[in-house]
């Protein structure tokens, strides 16, 4: 079943013309027709969940947005940042009117009369064939009810964070804020807002045009409809696929990607980017929707699949993650953006053999101080998925620091005298 | 090295250069820059003033305006941020907070022209990205144009591993690519044309095939 990428290869499918002939834009008409409290009904009545990471529903979300006479936006979440997350680039890049009129849709909706998208600074090529889109229907008169603006950012993974964005759209440094109060109620400019990801918001004209009961009927009960899945790393056949929720997830990284190259197996796999606690070859016959993934203690987020085989040793991994958090990290919080660079330092030690096994338990322990003790998940984001290398390879790090140790002669350091974390390899 | 016991606190690459620094108290609180003495050319001013038009706030303009100047001074030196706060009416500080923060708004001096990002994040390094990126340099020393520089994940891990040469997103690369992306550069071509990202299909096979999903086959 194919819905967001249907036909997505459709030479021209990026134009106005070509997209209204394969039907485009009368979900709109359609939405129109109807008042904006029965369309977010139907959003409602689909069960769509946040494809950006959360997995909220849609419909929820869009009922918070308070109603009546004032300022409301809707900010389209395009920074798409997350190691292993391309899907919102293809998406926008080869029909990106299919975004606008998802916005467009989920204007009317909730009564924004100012909407944005936010795209990551990194897509500009992508930006400018957004920027193409917007013209073309502007011009055609299909956002006479909704001024939309594409934003382009400087290159900054925290800017995907909710509020980080609200902030950098508003021109500052893009700090997550303290939540509550939630964007639905003081969001942009400190109005009512409705934040979505792209793929959710590109969803909404084929609720609209196949009703949202219809649409719920697809993929699991409680994670309804189809998922664009991005999968890389050691698979034969990477890149996009839109499969139906719940499916097996072997079937994604075998039957669709390829499965790594001939003679390896998977040794480790992130389900929902490098954010996503890592799972094993057994988990593989999950089926793929959010609460399985959650149940098996990961979770689905972006819906972004990066396979790693048995040639790479667990401490490489643990490296790529901390390094990219500690870079990301905005600085705001203690824990966060010390225990980041901390992590970094401790993996580092390990790989050079000044590390003993019982640096493994301090670093578990600092993840342990991190999680749920910062403004936003970006922390987490980072001690979430070292948790779980250790959880499920402890052995392996262990084997791997005694070699590291024998390597230096047998020798182990004593651990640096509360100096801060190595400086080596962090800048980029 | 500085602050408490010489410890760089803040030097280890989290977005936060310059908490480090003592605040001088002593010095007047920063003025908007004076336009009658703050030259401004006349394109960036219009560029500037285009953003700034676009939104209900127009500090919303920031960060395009700062990208604009980058764009004409080939970095946000202080005199480009000078001349966007001119435009603004804002103050320098403020836009400088918000230059530092974000990877593509330079606030050091840079010769290039060019960009090569060569990504190293965690898909591309499973595929090689080190060797790569390693080429890339090699293929580079020497040369005042190209400015090299490993970056994190750019939203590309299908064609692992992957570089954004001034925008244009190329790969899977190989150490051999990297001389051919210096050359290519160079002679001001297109690069890499067989590998750039805008000409591959998409990977699912069974999307290839179909139609778009319109309202009109769809509806009942
Ligand atoms: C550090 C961090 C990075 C995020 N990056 C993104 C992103 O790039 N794109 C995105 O859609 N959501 C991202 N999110 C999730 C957003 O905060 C938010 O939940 C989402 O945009 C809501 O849209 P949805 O309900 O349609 O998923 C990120 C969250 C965090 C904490
Ligand atoms: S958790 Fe990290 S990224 Fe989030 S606000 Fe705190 S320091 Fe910034
Ligand atoms: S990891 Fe290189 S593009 Fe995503």
């Amino acid at each position: 079943m194919k819905l967001l990428f249907a036909g997505i290869d459709e030479p021209g499918l990026n134009t106005l013309d070509v997209y209204r002939r394969a039907g485009g834009y009368e979900s709109l008409h359609r939405a129109l027709a109807m008042t904006p409290d029965q369309v977010v009904a139907e959003i409602d009545a689909s069960g769509l969940r946040g494809r950006g990471g959360a997995g909220f529903q849609m419909g929820k979300k869009a009922a918070f947005i308070p109603k009546g006479d004032m300022d409301k936006y809707l900010v389209c979440n395009a920074d798409e940042s997350e190691p292993g997350a391309f899907k919102d680039r293809e998406l926008m890049q080869k029909n990106p009117h299919q975004l606008v009129e998802g916005m467009a849709i989920a204007a009317h909706a909730t009564g924004c009369n100012r909407a944005f998208v936010f795209i990551r600074g990194e897509y500009d090529y992508v930006a400018d064939i957004l920027d193409a889109a917007v013209a073309e229907a502007r011009g055609a008169g299909l956002l006479d009810h909704v001024d939309l603006v594409v934003h382009r950012g400087a290159g900054a993974y925290i800017c995907g964070e909710e509020t980080a964005l609200l902030d950098a759209l508003e021109g500052k440094r893009g700090n997550p804020r303290l939540k509550p109060p939630f964007p639905a109620n003081q969001g942009l400019y400190q109005g009512p807002t409705l934040i979505n990801n792209v793929e959710t918001l590109a969803t909404v004209p084929h609720i609209v045009r196949m009703g949202g009961a219809e649409y719920a009927k697809l993929g699991t009960e409680t994670s309804t409809g189809t998922k664009v899945v991005s999968v890389s790393g050691h698979v034969q056949r990477p890149g996009n696929y839109e499969i139906e929720l719940g499916i097996p997830a072997r079937e994604i990284v075998y039957g669709l990607a390829g499965g790594p190259p001939e003679g390896r197996k998977v040794k480790l796999w992130f389900p929902g980017g490098s954010s996503a606690p890592v799972l094993t070859e057994e988990h593989l016959d999950l089926p793929y929707d959010f609460d399985s993934l959650a149940k098996a203690g990961s979770m689905l987020g972006s819906g972004s699949i990066i396979v790693v085989d048995d040639t790479v040793p667990v401490i490489d991994v643990a490296k790529w993650v901390a390094k990219f958090y500690t870079h990301e990290s905005c600085g705001k919080c203690t824990p966060c953006r010390e225990g980041t660079a901390w992590t970094l330092a401790m993996v580092q030690r390990m790989d050079r053999g000044e590390a003993t096994p019982m640096d493994i338990e301090i670093m578990a322990g600092v993840q342990e101080q991190i999680i749920g003790h910062c403004l936003c998940v970006l922390g987490d984001s980072m001690a979430m998925p070292i948790s779980s290398l250790v959880k499920h390879f402890r052995e392996e790090l262990e084997a791997h620091i005694e070699a590291a140790r024998a390597r230096r002669d047998g020798v182990p350091t004593e651990p640096p005298p509360g100096g801060s974390p190595e400086q080596e390899e962090v800048a980029a | 090295m500085s602050g408490a016991e010489g410890v760089p606190r803040f030097a280890h690459g989290s977005r936060v250069p310059g908490w480090d620094r003592a605040v001088d108290l002593e010095k007047d609180p920063e003025e908007v820059p004076d336009p009658a003495t703050t030259p401004v050319p006349d394109a960036l001013r219009a560029e500037i003033e285009e953003y700034m038009g676009r939104y209900p706030h127009a500090r919303s303009a920031a960060i395009p305006a700062l990208r604009a100047a980058q764009r004409h001074h080939g970095w946000c030196s202080p005199e480009a941020i000078e001349q966007v706060a001119c435009v603004m009416r804002m103050t320098s500080a403020a836009l400088t907070e918000v230059a530092t923060f974000y990877d593509m708004t330079e606030t050091e001096p840079r010769p290039h022209h060019h960009d090569v990002f060569v990504c190293t994040n965690i898909s591309c390094s499973l595929r090689g990205a080190e060797a790569v990126y390693d080429a890339m340099c090699a293929a580079a020393a020497g040369r005042e144009d190209l400015h090299v520089r490993s970056f994190e994940c750019l939203g590309a891990c299908d064609i692992a591993p992957m570089a954004s040469v001034d925008g244009v997103y190329v790969g899977p690369l190989e150490p051999a690519d990297a001389a051919t992306i210096a050359e290519d550069v160079r002679a001001g071509r297109p690069v890499l044309e067989a590998k750039q990202l805008a000409r591959r299909p998409v990977a699912d096979e069974e999307a290839r095939e179909s139609r778009p999903a319109g309202a009109r086959e769809a509806r009942p």
